[in-house]
């Protein structure tokens, strides 16, 4: 299997971080056992289990008995979302450009929804969104730090003071280790393998004081517990790159943000080519534009053909004919889609060489349709 | 009620392909004359005033044929 030689998407999974190789294989080797037994081998993976909670926590700066690991971050919206919704009666509350794990929770509970636009960055504003609380019977709000396709950062802090007690769920998905958490919030939800963790573990931090039940079969629903079996090494390993890469951030931050500070200026000398998302109030990583008369799906495979791993919010990239709500809730344009987001070694090497690639490609592909 | 000058029919296009023909015909119609695009692609809803936006044209709403498919309206302004 041949890998792209760069690898610009992040956002969907970032590489195992290197200070969780180690401890992933060393949590396979020790971590097998069921924490919850009384013998030597349960002993031990309690004890990785306890220390993965503890470093998560003070990665996180909340405390160890908050954080709960479930088995992904769309697990974690789920069970942040389910478990703190009080009732059918009570609408949920959102933005337009929340990630579908939102709306499909949502809706499984038969739990009304009340969508607040968004402007053509992608941000909602803090007044609308307690407006739309005070509209009628809310549960629960729930916002994302920052967006995950095109990286625009909420005013989380602003939304949470004009909130009147409503409980506040935000999703952390695209931003967890890569942004220090929001001040105010019920519950956040996290995925490891967005920041360098790896797959097939989420986080799920829920206040002390929140009045959130275990939302999936469980003989006490009151009691709060990890989503499912805990994967035990998975949960070290991401918690060993989360403190890695949050003792990295500020550095990586600025790098990355300065190259994509340097992908924006260029990707506008681009004729006909749409710039998404916030300049400024972003995820330092990433950045999505959409090149007018060019079929996503195109691009991206033109892209990889000449090495560069990149993703797309197209709907002719993504296998349905539903194009990217995000994008369209933005008023962006939704064809010719490119979301690129950097891994924490990206090089402006990397950068500048699909930079210079890319405005061909575009031409090229334009040209075949005769524009 | 804004009146198409034309209508492209883009029935059964693919996104981009509506608004690779909305480029291609706008001028068909005259400058201050609405151009009509039937498409029942679902990207076309955001994408046609993207478009108007991106090319400084005016958008100019969106209507239904008689089959059904929406009919997204431009107006030529240059």
């Amino acid at each position: 299997m041949i890998y792209p030689a760069v690898y610009l998407d992040a956002a969907s999974a970032e590489p195992l971080h290197p200070a969780a190789r180690d401890v992933l294989a060393a949590g396979v080797e020790r971590g097998y056992a069921d924490p919850r037994r009384l013998h030597g081998p349960g002993r031990d993976a309690r004890l990785l289990l306890d220390n993965a909670r503890e470093v998560v926590a003070a990665s996180l700066g909340v405390r160890r008995d908050e954080v709960l690991f479930t088995t992904s971050g769309t697990a974690a919206v789920h069970a942040g979302l389910l478990g703190l919704a009080p009732s059918t009666n009570s609408a949920v509350v959102t933005t337009a450009v929340e990630h579908q794990s939102v709306l499909d929770a949502a809706s499984w509970a038969g739990l009304p929804v009340r969508s607040v636009e968004v402007d053509a960055t992608g941000r909602a504003d803090a007044g609308s969104v307690a407006a739309a609380t005070r509209a009628g019977r809310t549960g629960l709000v729930v916002v994302q730090q920052a967006n995950h396709e095109v990286g625009t950062v909420q005013p989380v802090d602003e939304i949470a003071a004009g909130l009147d007690g409503v409980p506040l769920l935000v999703d952390a998905c695209a931003s967890m280790g890569r942004l220090p958490l929001p001040a105010a919030w019920t519950a956040v939800a996290g995925s490891a393998r967005k920041w360098g963790g790896p797959g097939g573990v989420g986080v799920l931090v829920v206040r002390r004081t929140a009045r959130w039940r275990y939302p999936f079969p469980a003989p006490d629903p009151t009691e709060r517990t990890d989503h499912g079996f805990t994967h035990v090494p998975g949960a070290l390993a991401a918690a060993a790159a989360l403190q890695a890469v949050v003792a990295e951030r500020d550095d990586v931050g600025a790098r990355q943000r300065e190259l994509i500070d340097l992908v924006r200026a260029r990707v506008v000398a681009i004729p006909d080519v749409d710039l998404v998302g916030d300049p400024v109030e972003r995820l330092p990583h990433l950045v999505t534009f959409s090149c007018l008369y060019v079929d996503g799906e195109a691009l991206v495979t033109e892209l990889d053909r000449r090495g560069f791993g990149i993703a797309s919010g197209s709907a002719c990239a993504v296998d349905t004919r539903e194009p990217s709500r995000v994008l369209g809730a933005m008023g962006a344009l939704t064809h010719g889609n490119v979301r690129l987001s950097l891994t924490r070694d990206a090089t402006r090497e990397d950068v500048e060489r699909l930079l210079d690639v890319l405005p061909g490609v575009v031409s090229d592909l334009r040209a075949e349709v005769a524009l | 009620m804004t009146v198409a000058a034309t209508t492209l029919d883009c029935r059964g296009m693919p996104c981009p392909r509506p608004i690779i023909e909305l480029a291609r015909h706008l001028t068909d119609v005259e400058p201050g004359a609405v151009l009509g695009v039937a498409s029942d692609d679902p990207a076309a809803r955001h994408d046609v005033p993207a478009w108007c936006r991106l090319r400084q044209q005016e958008y100019a709403g969106e209507e239904t044929a008689p089959d059904g498919v929406p009919v997204y309206l431009v107006r030529r302004l240059s």
